[in-house]
Order: structure tokens, then sequence, then C-alpha cells
């Protein structure tokens, strides 16, 4: 079990320290800061399409809903019509709030022996990480697009002035970065705390959550910390989105490739992960199938084309063969 | 199929969010703006430290001048300059930064609004040379 977070840590370390010697070398930071990002980018979305087709090819003959409500039912029982849908409206509804507010996650329980009876309870705080991490995460990639558009639109700037609402220090603190560094470490604690959590957790758990803590602890220390050269950095970052991509000056941190090439570790990563569940979370038949199987007939598509077969025409073929064998028949002659 | 359409437009909303930093700047590659100087800040040679020092750090020296000012009192910053003579500078934005770099929008703003970095100065302070604009 330690053994899985001493190397996912020993490999998010060495990554970041390729890339921070890398970067200290002027003739490698056309690597680190260039070709990688955008080998990174490339992977990550031919991946992620190639992951999606794979998973749609997989057949679903069958309606397999989790329900988690009470079905439709007769007009006096009342029917749960977001966790048991039978229409597509109330798949949309379904689909969208366990997108949206993870509702899956919320159901939590935490089982425990109490006395001589197994009790369980309401697990809250998975549910409350996770959404902390998402949306921060999310805030933070939507921050990052000033770098990556120019003029930056009004809406990234909205978004900025509602992050640094606080108005601490300058550079002014944005709250999505410390909530996102502040999440990831509780969800590494919360698999190392708990006892049954850490006993399934596998290398493919661990290495993820310090890749994204990685990411952010260079991003916030080269904000708050080291200040890099913004105005530079943005440079590399238009040359990258316009295609004339160029290295930026020498006096630009190497913790900004450290940063740079942990995002493309991440991004390279992605589609072979069980990160995908960015994309995954909307093809989950347990989730995305209306439970109508006692409404409407569904007959397996690939179902081969047979005649069917009356008994009739069936003793009309056989009969002979079944009064010789001693059957019983219908019909004699 | 129903589904095939569904999912070739989910992938290709999904391929268009993440490439559209390459459609909305395609043909509008633009040169990074570049600072300019005032006449007053090239005759007065040096700032109160050397050049990539004070873009690393003069958001920091400007929030410390505030507290200074505003929590202590305090108004003078001390500065070594090459000859190691001591050279008083008053801690204001207004009067001694925009003192010498007389063009706000040609100097600060050029910057800060590139990398989208909107400093609050301007939330309590005005820029002294647009007013004298604004009121001529």
């Amino acid at each position: 079990m330690i053994v899985n977070i001493l190397m996912s840590l020993v490999a998010v370390v060495v990554l970041g320290a390729i890339a921070f010697a890398g970067g200290s070398v002027p003739g490698l930071q056309m690597v680190f800061g260039i070709w990688i990002p955008y080998a990174a980018a490339v992977i990550f979305l031919l991946g992620f399409i190639w992951r999606i087709f794979k998973w749609a090819k997989s057949p679903v003959p069958f309606r397999i809903p989790t329900t988690c409500g009470q079905q439709k039912s007769l007009s006096w029982i009342k029917h749960n019509s977001i966790d048991n849908p039978t229409t597509t409206k109330g798949v949309i509804l379904r689909m969208f709030f366990e997108i949206v507010t993870f509702r899956s996650l919320f159901r939590n329980t935490k089982s425990r022996v109490i006395g001589d009876r197994v009790s369980y309870e309401w697990e809250i705080w998975l549910w409350l990480a996770a959404l902390a991490f998402h949306y921060s995460f999310l805030t933070v990639v939507i921050r990052h697009m000033r770098l990556f558009l120019e003029p930056v639109p009004a809406c990234i700037g909205i978004i900025e002035t509602l992050d640094s609402f606080f108005q601490v220090g300058l550079p002014v603190v944005f709250a999505s970065g410390l909530v996102l560094l502040g999440a990831a470490l509780y969800l590494f604690a919360r698999r190392v705390l708990i006892p049954q959590v850490k006993y399934i957790s596998m290398i493919a758990d661990y290495f993820p959550l310090f890749l994204i803590i990685g990411i952010a602890g260079t991003g916030l220390y080269m904000r708050y910390f080291l200040r890099v050269d913004i105005h530079a950095i943005k440079q590399l970052t238009m040359g990258l989105v316009t295609l004339k991509a160029t290295v930026p000056p020498a006096n630009v941190s190497p913790m900004l490739y450290a940063h740079l090439f942990l995002v493309s570790a991440l991004l390279i990563y992605f589609p072979f992960s069980k990160l995908m569940h960015m994309g995954g979370v909307f093809l989950s038949p347990t989730r995305n199938l209306a439970n109508n199987s006692r409404i409407k007939r569904h007959i397996n598509p690939w179902n081969p084309d047979l005649e069917f077969v009356t008994y009739e025409k069936y003793e009309n073929e056989f009969r002979e063969k079944m009064i010789e064998a001693g059957l019983p028949v219908e019909k004699e002659s | 199929m129903n589904e095939k359409i569904k999912i070739i437009a989910g992938v290709a909303i999904f391929a268009v969010i993440f490439t559209c930093p390459l459609w909305i700047n395609m043909g509008k590659a633009k040169e990074a703006p570049v600072p300019v100087l005032a006449e007053k800040a090239k005759a007065a040679k040096a700032c109160i430290l050397p050049k990539d020092e004070m873009r690393a750090k003069h958001m920091k020296i400007l929030d410390g001048w505030r507290n200074s000012v505003v929590r202590d009192g305090q108004r003078i910053h001390m500065v070594k300059d090459a000859d190691g003579k001591e050279k008083e500078y008053e801690m204001s934005l207004s009067n001694t930064c925009l003192g010498c770099h007389t063009n706000k929008a040609e100097f600060c703003d050029k910057c800060h609004s590139y990398a989208s970095v909107n400093p609050y100065c301007w939330d309590c302070h005005v820029d002294p040379n647009a007013k004298k604009e604004a009121s001529l």
C-alpha cells in the first residue's frame, strides 16, 4: 500500500525535476516549452476521442439504469421522476444533476460496527471535497484562458474579480487556487487515513492526485512567491495557440517548465486513466437510460431475423418421426 | 442510428471547446505590447530598484508601501544608489511613481491589460496626469 504512494510520489517528483532541469538548459527550453505541450495537446484530444468511440461501440442491449427512487407504478404511488426516470426529459434532468452536483456521491454512506450491530451513516465530506475540487479546478482552467486569448474577454476578468473577492495581498490571492490545492490534499489524506479506502487505493489513484497537487503547488509558488514574468509567459502561450511558438526569454524561471510539463503529463495520462470519467459520465448506461422496461418492449438490436415457427408447423414437419419414436402428437396424420 | 449522432455531436462540441483558443486567435496574431518609458522617467535613469527586480517586485513594494503609510504613518522609502549614497523617496503611487512615469496608459496599463491583471490601485488612487487632461 505504502509502495503505491511512494511510487506515485517519486514519479511526479521525477517528472517535475526533469522539466525543471531541462528548463534551465537553453537548448531544451524548446522541447519543454513548445514540443511537449503540443504533443500533449494532440495526444489528449485524439486519445479522448478514441476512448469515447471505443466506449460508444460497446453494446448496451438492455436497460440497466441504477434506480435510486420509486419506479413509476400505480397512480397513487408517488413516482420519483429524476432518480428513476421513465422519459427522456427525466433522464436529461438526472444527467444534469449528476454532472453538475454529483448526486451519486451525495448518497455516500459510511458503515461502522456499533456494539453488535452494523450501522450506516451519511458521509458528506467526500461529496463536499469533490465539489470543491472540481469547481475550483474548472475556475482555474477558465482563468488560465487569459494566457491563451488576446484581447482577454471581459468574462474572464469578471471571473478573476469574483475569485479575488477578498483582495488579499498583491499579486491578489485567487481563492480557487488555494481551494484546489486544499481539496486535492484532503482527497489524498482521505485515501491514506481511512483504512478501507487505503486498501483499495492503487497507483492509478495516487498518481493523478500527486500530479494535480504538483500542478497546483508549482502554479501557486510561481504566482505568489517567485512572481514570474507573466508578460513573457503570455508571449510563450500566445505563440503556442497562434502556431508561431517562440521560446520565452532566459530569465523566466525553470519552475514554469516544471508546471508546464506536469500539465502536459496530466493531458497525456488523461485519456488512458480514470480521469476519463470526464467523458465517461455522459456514457454511463446506469445513469443515461430511462427505466421504462415495463412500459416499452426493448428488443436486442442484434437478434437474428428468424422465421417464427408455430407448433402446428413443427408437428407437420416431424409427425412421422415423432410417431416412430412414440411421442404424443395432436393430429395422427 | 440515434446514438451515433449524439456521440458525434458530443465529441465535436468537446473538440471545438478544447481547441477554441486556436479558432479565436486565428489571424489575430499580434506582437506583445512593450511598455513605453516617459521622458521624465528616461531622464531620471534609475528607479528605486533595477529594472528586472522592479518587474518582479513592484506589486509587493506597492503593497508594502500602502501598509506602511496607512498603518504606521511611515512615508519615507530609503534607497542606496550606485554610489552608495542614500536617497529618499516618498511612498506615494500618484506622486512618486506617476511623477516620473507620467504615462499610465502606455506604461502600467499596457502589460496589465495584456496579462489581464486588474490591480485595484485605481479604486482609490487617481492618475494625476489623466485628471489634468480631463479638466482642460
